[in-house]
C-alpha cells in the first residue's frame, strides 16, 4: 500500500490553477489544513480571518453570492460546533456554493474532545441543501475537489491530511453518489466510510480465510445518501449487515443504512460500529480506534456476533495498518 | 371614526428641496407603520419612530440604487432556495437592478422589516398592497424579513450575521472593481454579538472601504434599554478601536445623514452611529418606556388614544384619502 504525504496541499494548488473564482479562507490553521502551499502560490486568493469562524462562514456566503467559490479550511469541529447557525443561515439556506473542508474527522487527532469532530456528519446532514462527503484515502482526497466543485450548492467534506494511504487506484476516483464495492460476498454486507475503510480492508482477507463471505461497500457520499443502492446490497446479506464509521452511531452512515432498510421493510440484523454515544479523549489513533472499538478487531468481533461463532483470529494475522507517527514531517504540529 | 386606510398617499412634491421631501417620506413611514400597528393591534412601532429619517435618507439620497419602474406587488411564497427550486430569487430586486455602479443594501436586523416595507411603499418600489400581505400565511412579506422578502438581499434574522455577509459581498465587489458600495442598516443591540466584532476586525484588516453601515442607536432592545441589558458604550470608541471609521450623528437629522454618506472612502469600513429617539414623532410611546421593542395593544383606552393620534396627525404627515 502506497503512503503519500501532503496530498491535498499539492493537489489543491494544481486543481485551483485555472480557477480564479476559487478563494481559500483560513482561520489560523493554514499549514494545519495543508493550505500553506496554496497561500504561497496564490497569495491574492488566500484570505486570512484569524480565529473567528462565525465571521468567516457568513463572509464566505457573501463572497459566494457574488460568484466566488470560497473553500473554507479549518478543523471540522470549528465549522459546525462554532458556526452552525452561520452555516445554516448565511450559506445553506441561500444554497450558496461554499465548500467546507473539515480536517481531523472523528478520532484522527490526539487533540482530545475539543478537537475531535464526532457528530459532524449528523449535524451537517441535517441541514437542507447541504451535501456531505467523506474521504477514505489519497485518491479520494485528490478527487473530492472536483466532486465538490461540480455541486451547485454548499458541500461539507470530511478531509484527511498528512501521510495517508492510497487504497483505491487513481483511475477510480470518488464519484458523487456512487459507493465502491471492494469485495463481493453473501453472508454479510459491510458498509464502511472514512478511515474505517482501511480497518475493514485489514480484517476482510482473514475473515474470508475463515470462510466468512463479505460484501464490502465503501461510501463517500453520505448526503444525499444512495439508499436504493444500500438497500439492494443489504438485501443480499444472508446473515446481517454491519456499518463502520469514525463518528457517533447516531446520524451518520449507520443511521442512513438503518433508515433505508426500515423504509422498505428490509428485516435484517444491523450492527453499527462507531462511537457508542460517547465523547472520546486525547490519544494516538490506533489507541483510540482500539479503545472505542472502531478498528479491524472490532469488526471481527461484530462479525463473530452475527455468525454466532468465535473465529479465533489473532491480531498478528491482520495485515499491518499504516501508522502515522504522532510527530511527522507532514504535519505542522502534533494535533 | 374614519377608516384606517392610506393606500393613496400623494406623491412627494419634486419641486421641494430634498430635505423637505425626505422628511415627508419619513413622516409617512411612521404613519404607515402606525396604521399597520393599529390594524393588527401590534407592530414594531418604535423601530419606525427611530429610523424613519434613516430609511428615508438611505432610499432617497445615501444609496445609489437602480430604479424600479412600477411598484412591485409581492408574489406569493414560492419555496426556499434549493436545487429543486430554480425559480427562487431574493427580494433584492425591489432595490433595482444590480450593476457595478449601484449600491447594495443588507438589512441586518430583519426585525426592522416592517419599516423597510413601509419605506419601499413610500419611495415607489413596492405596491401598497404589499403591506396587507404582512405576516399573512403564504406571503413573503414576513414579520421577520427573510431573504425572499421585499428589499432583502441576504438572510439576516439571526442577529450578528448581517455585517459579515455584507463584508463578503463588499470584498467580492472590490475584487471585481465595482464602484458601488455595500450598505447595511444595523441596530445597536446586535453589537452585543461577538460575530459583529469579528466582522469589524476583518473588514478593517481587509481594508473594505466600500462597506458602509448606518446603525440605529436607539438604546432599545427586546428586554428593554440596552444600558440595562448589556451596555455597549462607548460604542464609537470600541468600533474605531476594532478598525472602523466611525461617524456619530443625530439620526433624525436628514442633512447629517446625507453628509455622512458623502465623505470619501479612506481604506476603512465606515460605520455611522445614528443616535435616535425611539419615540420620535409619537409621544404616546413614551408611556411604554422602558419596554419599546414591540407595541401590542391590550388596553382598549390605549388603542383609542393611538387611533385618535393617527387621525389627528394624518393630514399633517402627508396622508390623504
Amino acid at each position: 500500500m502506497a503512503i503519500l504525504s501532503r496530498v491535498h496541499a499539492k493537489n489543491l494548488v494544481r486543481w485551483a490553477k485555472d480557477k480564479p473564482e476559487v478563494l481559500l479562507l483560513s482561520a489560523d490553521l493554514t499549514s494545519s489544513t495543508e493550505a500553506d502551499l496554496f497561500q504561497k502560490t496564490y497569495p491574492d486568493r488566500f484570505l486570512s480571518f484569524g480565529v473567528a469562524e462565525q465571521n468567516m462562514v457568513s463572509w464566505a456566503g457573501g463572497l459566494a453570492r457574488e460568484g466566488f467559490i470560497p473553500l473554507i479550511h479549518t478543523f471540522a469541529v470549528f465549522i459546525y460546533r462554532r458556526a452552525y447557525d452561520q452555516v445554516a443561515m448565511s450559506v445553506a439556506y441561500p444554497n450558496l456554493p461554499v465548500k467546507f473542508f473539515g480536517f481531523l474527522p472523528g478520532i484522527t487527532t490526539p487533540g482530545g474532545a475539543s478537537h475531535q469532530a464526532i457528530e459532524d456528519i449528523a449535524l451537517m446532514s441535517a441541514l437542507p441543501n447541504m451535501t456531505v462527503l467523506e474521504c477514505a484515502d489519497a485518491t479520494d482526497v485528490e478527487s473530492v475537489l472536483e466532486v465538490a466543485y461540480a455541486i451547485n450548492g454548499p458541500v461539507y467534506v470530511r478531509m484527511l491530511r498528512g501521510e495517508i494511504p492510497r487504497l483505491f487506484p487513481v483511475t477510480e476516483p470518488m464519484r458523487f453518489g456512487q459507493p465502491r464495492v471492494l469485495s463481493q460476498g453473501e453472508d454479510i454486507t459491510l458498509f464502511s466510510s472514512g478511515i474505517c475503510t482501511e480497518e475493514a480492508l485489514r480484517a476482510i482477507p482473514v475473515l474470508q480465510q475463515r470462510g466468512v463471505s463479505i460484501q464490502h461497500v465503501q461510501v463517500s457520499t453520505l448526503k444525499p445518501f444512495n439508499g436504493v443502492m444500500a438497500v439492494s446490497m443489504a438485501a443480499q446479506a444472508k446473515v446481517g449487515v454491519i456499518t463502520m464509521e469514525n463518528h457517533v452511531i447516531h446520524g451518520g452512515l449507520g443511521s442512513r443504512v438503518a433508515e433505508s432498510m426500515a423504509e422498505v421493510g428490509l428485516g435484517k440484523r444491523l450492527i453499527r460500529i462507531g462511537l457508542q454515544d460517547t465523547f472520546a479523549h486525547g490519544g494516538s489513533r490506533p489507541y483510540l480506534m482500539r479503545t472505542y472499538s472502531l478498528d479491524a478487531m472490532a469488526l471481527i468481533a461484530q462479525v463473530e456476533v452475527l455468525m454466532g461463532k468465535c473465529l479465533e483470529i489473532n491480531p498478528s494475522e491482520l495485515s499491518t495498518a499504516y501508522l502515522t507517527a504522532v510527530h511527522s514531517e507532514a504535519k505542522a504540529e502534533a494535533l | 371614526m374614519q377608516p384606517i386606510n392610506s393606500n393613496s398617499y400623494i406623491a412627494p412634491d419634486l419641486k421641494e428641496t430634498w430635505e423637505a421631501s425626505a422628511q415627508t417620506i419619513a413622516n409617512r413611514i411612521r404613519l404607515r407603520v402606525l396604521e399597520h400597528t393599529l390594524r393588527h393591534h401590534g407592530g414594531y412601532m418604535s423601530q419606525a419612530c427611530s429610523t424613519a429619517e434613516m430609511f428615508s435618507a438611505l432610499y432617497t439620497r445615501m444609496m445609489n440604487l437602480g430604479t424600479v419602474e412600477v411598484p412591485i406587488v409581492p408574489p406569493p411564497f414560492n419555496g426556499v432556495a434549493g436545487a429543486r427550486n430554480p425559480q427562487y430569487k431574493s427580494g433584492g430586486y425591489y432595490n433595482g437592478p444590480t450593476g457595478p455602479q449601484y449600491d447594495r443594501f443588507v438589512l441586518s436586523p430583519a426585525q426592522y422589516a416592517l419599516v423597510l416595507y413601509a419605506t419601499l411603499v413610500e419611495v415607489g418600489r413596492m405596491d401598497p398592497q404589499g403591506m396587507t400581505q404582512f405576516n399573512q400565511d403564504g406571503s413573503i412579506v414576513e414579520m421577520i424579513g427573510a431573504e425572499h422578502s421585499p428589499g432583502m438581499e441576504a438572510m439576516t434574522g439571526s442577529l450578528g450575521q448581517g455585517l459579515s455577509q455584507g463584508a463578503g459581498i463588499a470584498m467580492a465587489r472590490k475584487r471585481r472593481g465595482d464602484s458601488g458600495k455595500v450598505w447595511l442598516m444595523m441596530s445597536d443591540g446586535e453589537f452585543q454579538s461577538g460575530q459583529n466584532w469579528e466582522a469589524v476586525q476583518a473588514a478593517g484588516f481587509h481594508r473594505l472601504d466600500n462597506l458602509w453601515a448606518v446603525v440605529d442607536v436607539n438604546g432599545q432592545q427586546c428586554d428593554g434599554p440596552v444600558a440595562t441589558v448589556m451596555t455597549l458604550e462607548p460604542l464609537a470608541q470600541r468600533l474605531s478601536a476594532f478598525g472602523a471609521r466611525v461617524i456619530t450623528i443625530d439620526g433624525h437629522d436628514l442633512k447629517a445623514l446625507a453628509q455622512a454618506a458623502e465623505i470619501s472612502p479612506e481604506g476603512q469600513p465606515t460605520i455611522i452611529l445614528a443616535y435616535t429617539d425611539p419615540c420620535r414623532g409619537l409621544p404616546l410611546l413614551e408611556k411604554r418606556v422602558p419596554k419599546l421593542h414591540y407595541l401590542r395593544f391590550t388596553d382598549p383606552e390605549e388603542f383609542a388614544a393611538y387611533e385618535t393620534f393617527y387621525h389627528d396627525i394624518r393630514s399633517e404627515w402627508g396622508g390623504t384619502d
